[in-house]
């Protein structure tokens, strides 16, 4: 009974060691001082490598807009913090964020997992978060502080369904997934769907995760169903390694992937396999337009690397927020989400953001062809209702 | 038919890499008593060290194959030292405490070591130079649709030569009698003047240089390396181990040989028994379980009856 | 003091203790006062923690069988019992309320969950016990580490709790609520945890304790002495699972979202530096480990930039230094207590006579296990 007694008062003594705050108390201060934005996200779990470039996105941004005089002569100040990749420890950060550091919005999770997570928090406590890249539907459905900058599963699932019924005349497909990857799962779930609605018959499904070293025994029976293309929504490390494989068996149909698959070292794990296959994705590197060749070169200047899609969807998350922190001329958070939610036509490097009702962003994706170690524009795909701007290319 | 040879040339490349790979964990184990958990961070430091030295000496630019035999033998030297130091800073000081100790050192030297590599590196893929051209180079046909790549049959090459080269040194030479003898009875082999720290640093050695070599073959077919890519495949590998018998050096190959084929016929057959592929890495473990159950002592060990 | 009235006090000072603890972490705090959210989180994770180290340890620690798999457990307890909140008890709930008024229907059905959630971890138990434990020490790990992964693997194959997705609520197309209900609060946390502990305690100098720990000093020897190896070992882990079961429900209403991801190989680790840290055989060092090993990663957060990206360099290099240092732990199997603190008094240090039975418990009395080694190797 005494130990026990004795455990508790340690507990008691730990807690009163921390000290009490008030209740109620609102933190924010006024619309002086530093804008304080929190970034959490996987810095040293498995998916780190996508943490960091969303990260590299998020700093550039900031850097960027510092340097031009801030908003409303307020500097951004990035409190980054690192959620390893777990779900527990995101809500965990988000609430340190919050709470500790008293931010007075949030960027990240590149998983919807860990955005799913951590979400309620930020909607608990009405402070505005931004995911630059979680694509699964339910993610914005947690509250109406949540808001992203990316197009979501449904959607790029149905544009590469559509780009293989339409354009490549593809009957049968066949799907490789990552088992362990909410996204991925997305996307074939909705590819099937969507494919299938068009006309077409998927022949094979197979999994893997992403600890996987050896995708032949997969792609053997892949070969034996003899599909037209094959769809890979997945990320860069196994996609590039997939495509070798694909082609040392032999199978000749074209891969199609998504967004998962921008990044520079898929040309070095991929190299000349990957020619032929197509992606969907939220920018083209190539394209020649100025503002992205800005973004480009400033990023490659900066971190040594071209950027993949993960960083410039977290420049762009930034810059929706720093538009939104400036129209709205305060980070009150009930303005600030205001503001954030009537971002339209904001030209971001990966397209023009629209927010649409359910807070997602409404906007076109791209088809890229891969060549000799680039992506070579192809097409680009608007959402259903959204009319392409005069003059430029059509999708179907 | 091809469908199903290729299933299984597929499974028993990935295998061999298992093999490789448990052959450490089982030599370890057989003399003392360890469940050697950082083994398959070895091997993840075994397949950087590769890339780095193929960087460093310009070995990547012009990919040949003797590039391929530098690269693997720096790395497995390089991996032999790193497996050793794990063995004398970290395991030699609690080897005299509990089984309980010397299992959480394996663990925290693991953590350690995948920790300061993503702390250091970061935890991006990279991609291996492919020395073997087999990544732009067609497939050998063989029958029908079945097809072998460059990369597969040195992977089945070498791994099948440093396994005779293993059997060879235990059963062969004097070093090879004192391991067995140590693994037989650390005391009494000590009592016969054999060195056992040093025989033990050995083991660690070999055990290391190949995970080392494992790692290097693995990145031939796929160029993906990463700080973490060590988890699943050692967990794997180890499995392999007590399949076939911890101790047992044969076992350790005939289990690594079996669990890459069950994985690759689970994937490709497992639809028409009602497996999903999804469940390709509970297949390793519940394999293990099956076997554990049926034959406690593994497909070739032998049972050990405990003493008083 | 009559014992009755000790007892009496003790309870009355803990739901005294439990009562502020609740207010202070609550929205409206005590008295307008309240400890930051993000400490009153880590608290409560704490709580989770010590349930989890502590029931580690009654089959780790005292009995000497190593499991790597609780947090497949865990995870056993947590899906199945948010599942019954989402799916099933909605209704049930509603009815009660109409009859005894919200809070105790909640907090009646949120029991009920609880004792689920308990059974189903208790029966994985159970199904992985049965035959594992007839295995040597090594082999129990390994089979419980593929265990929980099996179990992580079905989880994701199962689509009604959000599989690859995580699970925030009922997925359509089936009915049930959208959001976990937070059932959990500080109160239930702290209250199962000193549960766990005085159960846990009690089973230990119980004569079932004295078996297991027989177990653990030698089971050849305890088996000769008439001891049922296989069935107090599989009792340990049972009764272990059922807790990790507990901690797994608590999660899943606290957290109000689960993944698998949360599950993982690694998170077992975690619970096993918890005791290894305290001490195996040690209750109250479990709860030391597991209130150091929470908020120790929190802490080193606090470290300036660059070290930032190492501190998980520096959490593993210090589980290593504590092996290499101190490698039965900080508390050994030694308790921390009262008593321990009256006796360190009364005598001085290392004049403690063996056997000494004045309210020393049975674990304690037994000198640090296996410290010799060879002994093993010698054994095979």
């Amino acid at each position: 009974m005494k130990r026990i007694l004795i455990s508790l008062w340690l507990v008691v003594t730990l807690v009163i060691s921390f000290g009490c705050e008030r209740r109620g108390v609102d933190g924010t201060d006024g619309d002086s001082g530093p804008v304080r934005v929190g970034y959490y996200g996987d810095l040293t779990g498995a998916t780190s490598s996508f943490g960091q470039s969303t990260k590299n996105g998020v700093d550039m941004a900031a850097d960027e807009i510092n340097k031009s005089g801030g908003i409303n002569g307020r500097q951004i100040e990035i409190i980054t913090e690192d959620d390893q990749g777990e779900p527990n420890k995101a809500a965990t950060v988000v609430t340190k964020l919050i709470n500790q550091d008293r931010v007075h919005a949030l960027l990240g999770e590149v998983a919807s997992s860990n955005t799913l997570a951590a979400a309620p928090k930020a909607q608990e406590s009405r402070v505005p978060m931004i995911t630059p890249s979680s694509t699964n539907p339910a993610v914005t459905q947690v509250g109406d502080y949540i808001f992203r900058v990316c197009f979501i599963d449904p959607f790029q699932g149905e544009v590469m369904a559509k780009f293989a019924a339409n354009n490549l005349k593809a009957k049968r497909a066949a799907i490789l997934y990552d088992f362990n990857s909410d996204y991925s799962r997305g996307l074939q779930q909705f590819f099937k769907k969507s494919f299938t609605a068009l006309g077409g018959a998927v022949v094979e499904e197979k999994s893997y995760t992403q600890g996987d070293r050896d995708f032949s025994g997969q792609l053997t029976a892949i070969r034996s169903a003899n599909p037209d293309v094959i769809y890979v929504p997945g990320y860069y490390g196994q996609v590039g390694v997939i495509a070798n494989q694909t082609r040392q068996l032999g199978i000749k149909a074209p891969l199609l992937g998504g967004d998962g698959w921008d990044a520079p070292q898929l040309w070095e794990l991929g190299g000349d396999a990957l020619n032929g296959s197509y992606i969907s994705n939220h920018y083209s590197v190539d394209d020649p337009s100025p503002s992205i060749q800005k973004f480009v070169a400033d990023y490659r200047a900066r971190y040594n690397v071209v950027p993949d899609a993960l960083a410039a969807l977290g420049y762009d998350a930034m810059k929706v927020l720093a538009d939104a922190i400036r129209r709205a001329g305060t980070t009150d958070r009930q303005k600030l989400r205001d503001a954030i939610a009537q971002t339209k036509d904001f030209a971001g490097v990966t397209g023009l953001i629209t927010i649409n009702t359910e807070r997602n962003a409404v906007k076109p994706a791209v088809v890229l062809r891969l060549a000799s170690s680039r992506f070579v524009y192809e097409t680009t795909i608007y959402p259903e209702g959204m009319a392409p701007p005069a003059g430029s290319p059509t999708g179907d | 038919m091809d469908t199903f040879v290729q299933q299984l040339i597929n499974g028993l490349n990935i295998g061999a890499i298992y093999a490789l790979i448990a052959l450490g964990y089982t030599m370890v184990y057989g003399i003392l008593r360890l469940i050697n958990f950082a083994h398959g961070d070895v091997y993840m430091v075994g397949a950087f060290a590769g890339y780095f030295l193929a960087h460093q000496f310009a070995l990547a630019a012009n990919p040949t194959a003797g590039g391929l035999a530098i690269v693997m033998l720096g790395s497995m030297i390089i991996a032999a030292l790193v497996g050793m130091s794990i063995e004398r800073f970290a395991y030699r000081p609690v080897r005299k405490y509990s089984r309980m100790t010397t299992l959480i050192m394996a663990i925290g030297v693991s953590l350690l070591i995948e920790n300061l590599f993503v702390a250091q590196i970061g935890a991006a893929p990279r991609a291996f130079p492919d020395f073997l051209g087999s990544q732009s180079e067609p497939p050998f046909q063989l029958f029908g649709n079945a097809a072998i790549s460059k990369a597969q049959i040195v992977i089945f090459a070498v791994s099948l030569g440093l396994m005779l080269l293993l059997q060879w040194v235990v059963y062969r030479t004097k070093v090879g009698t004192a391991m067995r003898a140590v693994s037989f009875n650390l005391n009494s082999a000590k009592l016969m003047g054999i060195n056992t720290d040093a025989i033990i640093a050995l083991t660690f050695a070999i055990g290391s240089a190949l995970a080392a070599a494992a790692g290097i073959l693995t990145a031939q077919y796929n160029p993906n390396i990463d700080p973490l890519m060590g988890i699943l495949t050692g967990l794997k590998a180890f499995v392999a181990a007590v399949l076939g018998g911890i101790g047992n050096i044969p076992g350790a190959v005939l289990g690594g040989l079996l669990i890459g084929a069950a994985e690759t016929f689970v994937v490709g057959y497992g639809q028409s028994i009602g497996i999903a592929s999804t469940y390709r890495d509970a297949v390793a473990f519940a394999i293990l379980i099956l076997v554990l159950l049926l034959r406690p002592s593994g497909l070739l060990g032998s049972t050990v009856q405990e003493k008083v | 003091m009559p014992t009755y009235a000790k007892r009496l006090l003790g309870i009355f000072i803990a739901l005294l203790l439990l009562y502020i603890g609740d207010a202070l972490t609550s929205r409206d705090g005590l008295f307008g006062f309240g400890i930051p959210y993000y400490y009153a989180e880590i608290l409560a994770l704490t709580g989770i923690s010590v349930i989890l180290a502590v029931s580690l340890n009654l089959i780790t620690g005292f009995t000497g069988q190593f499991s790597i798999g609780h947090a497949g457990f865990m995870a056993v307890g947590a899906y199945s019992s948010v599942f019954l909140t989402v799916y099933c008890t909605e209704s049930l709930e509603l009815w009660l309320a109409g009859i005894i008024g919200q809070t105790a229907a909640q907090s009646l059905v949120f029991m009920g969950v609880i004792i689920c959630g308990a059974l189903s971890a208790a029966i994985a138990g159970l199904i992985v016990g049965i035959p594992s434990l007839r295995l040597r020490g090594d082999y129990l790990a390994i089979v419980t580490l593929g265990f929980a992964e099996i179990i992580r693997i079905v989880i994701l194959n199962i689509d009604s709790v959000g599989g690859a997705t995580g699970f925030r609520g009922a997925v359509s197309p089936w009915p049930g609520r959208l959001i976990i209900p937070a059932y959990a609060d500080f109160m239930w946390i702290a209250a199962l945890a000193v549960l766990t502990v005085v159960i846990i305690y009690n089973i230990v100098n119980s004569d079932i304790g004295r078996a297991l720990v027989a177990i653990r000093e030698d089971e050849l020897a305890a088996e000769a002495m008439g001891i049922n190896t296989t069935r107090y070992k599989v009792i340990a882990f049972v009764i272990s699972s059922a807790f990790a079961g507990v901690a797994g429900v608590l999660f899943g209403h606290f957290r109000q979202f689960l993944h698998t991801n949360d599950f993982q190989f690694i998170r077992s680790i975690e619970i096993i530096i918890m005791i290894v840290l305290g001490g195996m055989g040690s209750i109250t060092g479990s709860v030391l480990g597991a209130i150091v090993i929470t908020f120790l990663p929190e802490l080193l957060r606090k470290l300036p930039g660059n070290l930032y990206s190492y501190r998980l360099v520096i959490y593993s290099a210090l589980v290593i230094l504590i092996m290499l240092t101190r490698p039965q732990g900080v508390m050994g199997v030694k308790e921390f207590g009262i008593s321990w603190l009256r006796r360190a008094q009364r005598r001085p240090v290392g004049d403690k006579p063996v056997g000494e039975s004045s309210g020393v418990p049975i674990a304690e009395q037994i000198p640090p296990s296996a410290i010799d080694r060879d002994k093993e190797v010698r054994n095979q």
